[in-house]
Order: structure tokens, then sequence, then C-alpha cells
């Protein structure tokens, strides 16, 4: 980076508040994955509004894409720094500033961990519901960038329904107000189309939420089957029976072995657990758990728990919330898919999963969010045999081809990303591509905000008939035109 | 509009006429009827395509005439909006009204825009299910309509708005774009999500020819409770209580008719057994207040102001109103202030701080008490949405102020429609 510029940016946020150092920027060069990598050639680490403005108007005036981070928990490369750009952390922001009991509404910067929001207002036995695996470290901005689900967002809901306003800064510094406090505010709903956006439009700096009141009573079901397809058909059940849990949570016999092995749970050794969650007032709970019981041993349950206190829930938990770590203790490596299938094409994505797996000879564990057909399939590899890897990729690849096929999603909650922006164009034809990228025209036409990220091919903003004029990231080698 | 601008018009009508007969039948293309006017804006022609792709072919085929275009599907809530700058041709998804695909045991639906709320309930109630929202007009109101208009009712407390309902979107650019985004299941991260882009848009961005929602069971068991409260600073009170209680309501709205006491409702949908211990639980809120089953009507009170307000266009108008749910009482309090004298007023406020007002008096009374309460609930970060004004009344903007996120909005607006063709002038800021 010019050295001019360095000096610009240093002016802005002090001199604690620009990294440069090699060392120091390898913490950047990736998030939580981490087979991409890039070095940054800065790290800013802005600690208000006025910052950030400043900083994109740089970045907008030198032609300098950026990426925004928050705790780099991310697992598609969002966070991944781009060539030539810099970072820009909001950890340093992040203040609750205000919150609002009445109108159960909380104002945060874009740095505050997740799991603070609820710790600040559970005294008065509220609770922000958006839960990702990662919500003990992962930030409030990145949840917006993901538009963050969880295992509770079956009932609840995901991050974009729990933000209601935000404050924005473009990618050319001008501060904007999308949404707000009040409901239905006039205009197009940017703040919807804003959260789950990648970081591809601004750099949001306040956020408002909605926090939720604390059920009466929370009861968790743990259910042992003989297979994935008995645990499947039980899902079934008790959504057709008209119920609507807070959380259905499935793992398969591998994820179980894992999750015994690191966490000691004292799980049951099965074919498949089945762990369902239902929330709110006492006796319509024990009356829904009652019939949940039934439907579990009528499809097959040999083993039934209900925990009823806080203790037996948490240890009940302890196993799935660990499920992804704990693969390390049975395999070296592995790759976390995220895909998504419409529910009833459970067992027939199941067995074209374990088909294609001993087909390849590589082992794949499953966990998933069984109630909206939220599969994580964990991929298992040793990176030291020869072609395994390579193997395992090409796998994963396949898992989301069966899912487009079934009707599903390439990603349910972790993002596209770097990671999926290829796998982009299976599920979306050219046309409909094309029209997303009206959007981030309007809010990046520079395409300085991650750009590289989230599209296969970038959409060139503000083309007009004539003499052809280099796009500046074809100029800076991001973009190729076809 | 000069002589020469109008004559061109009309050769672009003509021309547009014949090829849209090449598209659609000619039955599906006729004269426009003096019913067919939008807010006193008289189009010229009603085109009714009957698939997506002739209506994507139809809208690129007015688009590329530079002729404007009124999407239209149940008509019930034309008189929202600001008037339109100019009307040629208007857009009906009257035929687009078949329920594509129902996968009732993973709890979605894909519909196309023409059909009802009525048909899409009736469709899902045979499976026990339903779209869990309550919009204005269900025989008439359409899919496509009640999005662009993003109507919700009272069950939005726990089941969340349009936003949170719909999953998947296609929409019809004027450029003949016909696109997709989300999907069909109730998860999914994978791009923008163009479905809330397009709600509450009032189509000035594309059409939407199809969406697909995520549905609810239908409740095993439904109960109402009312009570009275002794004036509107009570009824804010126990609002906020029963909000702060660990009940499961599915709704509560206060009631304000004219002199008289405010009422309040709790809706609960629950198993029999969940019912009884809530209901119990609500009257200890409620206590001493009066507690009433007054029975399920007393849900239809937002339409009925609606409807008097559509019904008596010259003498009468409809606000929607936003405020914090906190402040549902002050907003009141402004509202019958000046009211009092020269408008009668009645009102359906929702917990959630979303509200209905009906008021009746002269055009300009009219007119004053708007501008009075837009002025102070604005500043309250509130908001006020004009509907079905009366036509003498002096000219408000239906929308009030979006904000410094205007330019923004104008931005995306010139990227999906740059001619502005669709409903010119008919959203906020002049959209």
């Amino acid at each position: 980076m010019d050295a001019r510029i360095v000096q610009e940016l240093r002016a802005i946020v002090g001199p604690r508040g620009l990294i440069t150092s090699a060392e120091e920027l390898h913490t950047y060069e990736c998030d939580a994955l981490t087979n991409f990598r890039v070095m940054p050639l800065g790290v800013l680490l802005p600690e208000s509004t006025e910052q950030v403005q400043s900083i994109l108007r740089v970045c907008h005036r030198e032609r300098i894409p950026f990426v925004a981070r928050g705790a780099g928990t991310g697992l598609s490369g969002g966070a991944l720094p781009v060539e030539n750009g810099i970072v820009i952390s909001l950890t340093r922001m992040n203040r609750i500033l205000e919150i609002d009991l009445p109108n159960a509404r909380v104002v945060a910067e874009p740095g505050v961990v997740n799991l603070d929001i609820t710790g600040r207002v559970s005294p008065q036995e509220y609770f922000y519901a958006p839960d990702p695996s990662s919500q003990s470290v992962c930030s409030i901005g990145g949840n917006v960038a993901e538009n963050s689900g969880g295992a509770h967002c079956l009932k609840y809901g995901f991050t974009t329904t729990h933000v209601l306003g935000l404050e924005v800064v473009l990618p050319d510094g001008t501060l904007v107000h999308l949404g707000g406090k009040s409901l239905d505010a006039p205009g197009y709903d940017l703040a919807g189309v804003f959260v789950g956006s990648e970081g591809t439009l601004g750099i949001a700096t306040k956020v408002i939420l909605r926090i939720v009141k604390r059920p009466e009573c929370v009861h968790t079901l743990l259910a042992a089957f003989p297979s994935t397809n008995e645990a499947g058909a039980a899902v079934s059940d008790i959504i057709a029976a008209g119920m609507l849990p807070a959380a259905i949570e499935m793992m398969d016999n591998l994820a179980i072995q894992a999750a015994e092995a690191a966490v000691h749970a004292n799980y049951p050794d099965c074919g498949a657990l089945l762990l369902v969650e239902l929330d709110g007032p006492v006796a319509e709970v024990q009356y829904l758990m009652t019939h949940v019981n039934e439907i579990c041993r009528k499809n097959g349950a040999w083993e039934i728990r209900v925990a009823q206190s806080e203790a037996e829930r948490a240890l009940v938990w302890k196993g799935r919330k660990a499920a992804f770590a704990a693969m390390g203790r049975i395999s070296p490596n592995y790759i976390v898919q995220d895909g998504v299938i419409p529910r009833t094409a459970l067992p027939q994505v199941m067995s074209e999963i374990d088909r294609l797996s001993k087909e390849a000879g590589v082992r794949v564990a499953n966990v998933f969010h069984a109630g909206d057909g939220n599969l994580h399939p964990l991929v298992l590899y040793d990176r030291r045999i020869a072609g395994q890897e390579a193997a395992a990729e090409a796998l994963s690849y396949k898992i989301l081809e069966i899912c487009i096929a079934a009707g599903g999603s390439i990603t349910g909650e972790h993002g596209v990303g770097e990671d999926k922006k290829r796998a982009m164009s299976k599920m979306f034809s050219e046309p409909d591509l094309q029209t997303m990228q009206r959007v981030r025209c309007a809010f990046d036409p520079l395409q300085l905000s991650n750009p590289t990220k989230l599209f296969p091919t970038p959409r060139l903003c503000g083309e007009k008939p004539g003499k052809y004029v280099a796009h500046p990231l074809e100029t800076a080698g991001i973009a190729e035109r076809f | 509009m000069d002589a020469g601008v109008s004559s061109r018009s009309m050769q672009n009508i003509a021309a547009f006429e014949d090829a849209a007969r090449a598209i659609v039948s000619a039955e599906y293309v006729r004269t426009a009827s003096v019913g067919d006017a939008v807010r006193g804006v008289q189009p010229r022609l009603v085109v009714e395509p009957g698939s997506a792709q002739e209506l994507a072919k139809i809208l690129k085929l007015a688009n590329d005439a530079a002729l404007a275009v009124i999407p239209r599907g149940g008509g019930t809530k034309l008189a929202w909006g600001n008037p339109p700058q100019r009307a040629d041709i208007v857009l009906s998804t009257a035929r687009l009204n078949a329920v594509l695909e129902y996968t009732w045991s993973d709890l979605t639906v894909t519909v196309e825009a023409g059909c009802t709320i009525k048909q899409l309930r009736e469709t899902l109630a045979q499976i026990g299910q339903r779209l869990a929202l309550d919009p204005l007009w269900p025989s008439p109101a359409t899919v496509g309509g009640v999005l662009s208009t993003n109507d919700s009712g009272a069950l939005r407390l726990r089941f969340g708005s349009l936003r949170d309902l719909i999953i998947g979107v296609t929409l019809a650019l004027p450029d003949g774009t016909l696109a997709k985004s989300g999907g069909k299941v109730v998860k999914n991260v994978a791009g923008y999500d163009l479905p809330k882009l397009a709600t509450g848009a009032l189509g000035t961005l594309g059409i939407i020819t199809s969406a697909t929602f995520r549905l609810h069971p239908l409740p095993q068991e439904t109960c109402t409770i009312s009570c009275l409260a002794r004036d509107v600073r009570e009824a804010q009170r126990l609002v906020l209580a029963v909000q702060n209680s660990k009940l499961a309501h599915s709704a509560l709205q206060i009631r304000f008719v004219e002199s008289m006491q405010p009422q309040i409702d709790v809706l609960f949908e629950a198993t029999q057994a969940g019912l009884t211990a809530q209901v119990e639980q609500l009257k200890l809120i409620l206590a001493p207040s009066a507690v009433i089953d007054p029975g399920s009507a007393v849900w239809n009170a937002r339409q009925e102001l609606y409807s008097a307000a559509k019904d008596n266009e010259s003498g009468s108008t409809l606000a929607k109103i936003s405020v914090l749910p906190a402040r549902i009482a002050e907003a009141f309090e402004i509202l019958s202030a000046p009211a009092a004298n020269r408008t009668r007023c009645n009102a359906v406020m929702q917990a959630t701080g979303l509200g209905s007002v009906h008021l009746e008096g002269t055009p300009a009374a009219l007119a004053d008490v708007l501008k009075t309460l837009r002025a102070k609930l604005e500043a309250m970060g509130g908001s006020v949405m004009i509907a079905h004004p009366p036509s003498a009344m002096p000219a408000l903007d239906a929308w009030g102020d979006p904000g410094d996120a205007l330019p923004l909005m104008r931005a995306v607006k010139q990227q999906f429609d740059p001619k502005s063709t669709l409903n010119p002038g008919r959203f906020v800021g002049g959209i």
C-alpha cells in the first residue's frame, strides 16, 4: 500500500488501529474455512461509525477493495481477505448501546458477541433467539452478514427475523439507516436485503435487534433409533401432527461416536439419535411431549429420555453442540458441509450420501437440523494419505449437487462466501444471478465491498453500450470478462 | 403533456395492442374502463396474460414502448400509494391463479401471484395447514397484491409478517427477465434475499409471478378473551403486561371506538390443555378488569375500518400507523386530541405497534389531522401511511419520510426499472 494512504488510514484509526506487519497480518489471512488464505495489505480496527465512514471514503477514492470481519468464525470464507485489499475488523465496536425491555429491542454495535445479548437481558427473562453453534464467540455483525441460523430457528426464525433495523456505511462512505425500531418503515425492505448479503453491500455499524421472552418451560427429548430412516420418519410424523418444536436435531452413529469420545454426553449407542425440544406454557408442552414420545416409540425408538431441568438439558445438548469439534477424535481432517433439502427427501438423500461415501471410500458423519432439512454432513479424511483430500472435496461437492437435485439449497446457514460461489450457478440460472447483482450495483457500483465473493462472476455495473472501458475489477485482475 | 408526446404515445399504444394480441389471445387484451382507473388516473388497456412467460413478454413490450404499467391482482388496494404519474397498461395477474406445488409434508407451498388468499386458504385447510397471515379482504385479494402491499393483520404478533413467511419468489422485470430468488426450503441463505425486496415494493421493481411460503399447522383450538380498560393508559399498561408474561398468545390488540372505553382482545391458539391453563393466567393479569368472551368476530375489526374507508371515499380515510409497542397510548392521545373537534376516529392497535385508524371528517380537516399525526409520529420514530383518501383531500404523500436511505432506494429502482415503467410515482419519494 502507498505510504501516503497508510498514513492517512493511520490518522483515522490511530496507531493502535492499524496492522501492517506481516506476522500480525497472518491472524487475518483466513476465517474458520482455513483452506483458503490471502494476506491483506493491512487490517484496520475502527472504534466508531465515523472512523468506518472515513476508511471507506479512502477506499472509494483509491479503489481499494475491503472485507469486513467480525469474529472470523465463518465457515464459507466470507471474511477471507481479497488480493490487494484491506480487512476492516469490527471487534472494537462492541458496545451494547441500548436495552429497551418494554419494546423488546436491543441496539448493538457489530462487534458485540451473540451470547452477550442474551447475557444482558436474561435477568429479565428475555433472550436473543438466533443461536449459531459458535454463539459464545461469533459477533452480531457477522451474524447479520451471514443471516446466521442455529438449532432453534425452526421455531424462532433466523437472524433476519430478529433484525429490525441497521445503520450501514455504504461502500462510498455514505451513512444510511435501513428499517428502524418501529415496524414497516416506508420504502423498500433494504434491511431485509442487507441481512445475509455476506458483506458485499457495505458495513453495518449498528444493529437493532428484537429479543424474545423466555418460554415458561423447555423440555428436551432424546430418542435412540435403529437408523436415520426411522428417526426421519418420526420427524415427519411430528410435523404432520401439527407441532412446531423449538428444535429437532439428528445425529447418525458416526457423529454419536465422535461426540461420546469428545465430551462423554452419555448418549445411547444407536443408529440415529433424535433430539426434540418443545417450549412454551407448561400444560401445552407436557401434553405435546407425551405425543412426541408416542410418535418416537411408534417409529422404533428403543430408548427415550426427557430432560426437564436446565442441567439435564445442558447434558443432552452437550454432545450435539460439540459435534463438529468432536470429529477430531475420529478423523484427523474433516470438511463441514451445509446443504438443505426438503425434509421429506431425507431418507433418499441419506441413502444417496451413504452410497457415494462407500464408493469414494470416504467416511461421512451426519449431524443436522432435521426439522428444517438443514444437513451438516462431515466428510472425514486424512490429509497425509495421498488423494484423500481431493476425494473428500469431490464428495463434499457431490453432496451439494444431491441437495440441489432434491429441490434444496447449497447453504442453510454458513453462507456462500468464497467456498460455494461456483455452486451458485448450479442452483440459480444466469438471469437469476444477474438480477441479484442489480442490488449489488445499487449499493456498491465499484464493487469494493467484499468483491469476488458470493457470485461466480461479477456483474459489471453501469455498463453502457459504446466504447469498451475496462472495469476497475478487470484491471485489478479480480474479474474476467466472459 | 404536449400534443407531440400525446400522439406518439397513442401510436405506441396502438402498436403495443397489436403486439400484445400476438402474445396473449385477443380476448385477454381489452380497452380499460372507468372502473380500471387508479386514483383518478385512467389507463388505456387491460392485459391478462396466461403464464409468467407471457406476463414477462407483455411487460417488456410495454417497457420498450415507454408505456407505464400498473400491475394488478384483486384490485382491492389500488387506492394505496400515490396516484401514478402515468398509467397506460393494467397488467392483471387474474389468470395466474394456480397453486403450483403444495408439499404439505414439508410445510411449503408455491403459488401463482393471482391466486386469491381465500383459494389458497381452502387448499391448505384440506390438510389442516395455513399461511399464518390474516390480510384484508381474503376473497378478492391475491397473493401478489398482498405481498406487494405487505399487508398483515393481528397474527403478525406471533407469526411475523410476509417477510418472515415468504421463502422464494419469481419476478418479471421490465426488460423481460424472469428471475427466481430464494427457494423451496424454509432454511436457505444462498444469494440475496429478493423475496424480501419484492415484499412491500408496491410492484415498482418487478411483477411477482409466483411465490413460495412456509406454512403453519391450523390450530387445534382457539379462544379469544377480551376486557375493557378504564382508559388509554390502562390499556397500554395491560398490553405491556401481557407481552411481558410467558403466555404464548397469537394476537393482542386494543380497539378504540370513539368515546367508549378501549377494549383489549387476546387470541390463544393451542391444544385444549394449553388453552385452559393460559386463559386462567391471563385472567390474573387482566384482573380486576371485566373479562368477557366476545367470539372471534373482534378479529375482523381491522378489516371493518379499512372497508369503512374504502366505502366512503368522500369523507373518510385510513391511516396505517406504526409506533413502538410501548407508545401506543401516546400515539392514540395525539390522534384523539385535534381529532376530537373536527374528525371522528376509530382505531385498532396491535401489540406490535402497528395500527389502523379510520378518520371521518371534511377533506380539509382530515388533511390537517394527518399532517399533525405524521409529524409527531415520525418524530417518535414511527410512520403514517395513508390509504383510501378522499379525492378532494389536499394532496398528502401516501408514505411519509423514507429517511436517509431514499437515494439508495432510488438506485435500486434504477437498476430494476430504469425507465420507470412500473407504477411510476406511486411509491416513496416519487419512485
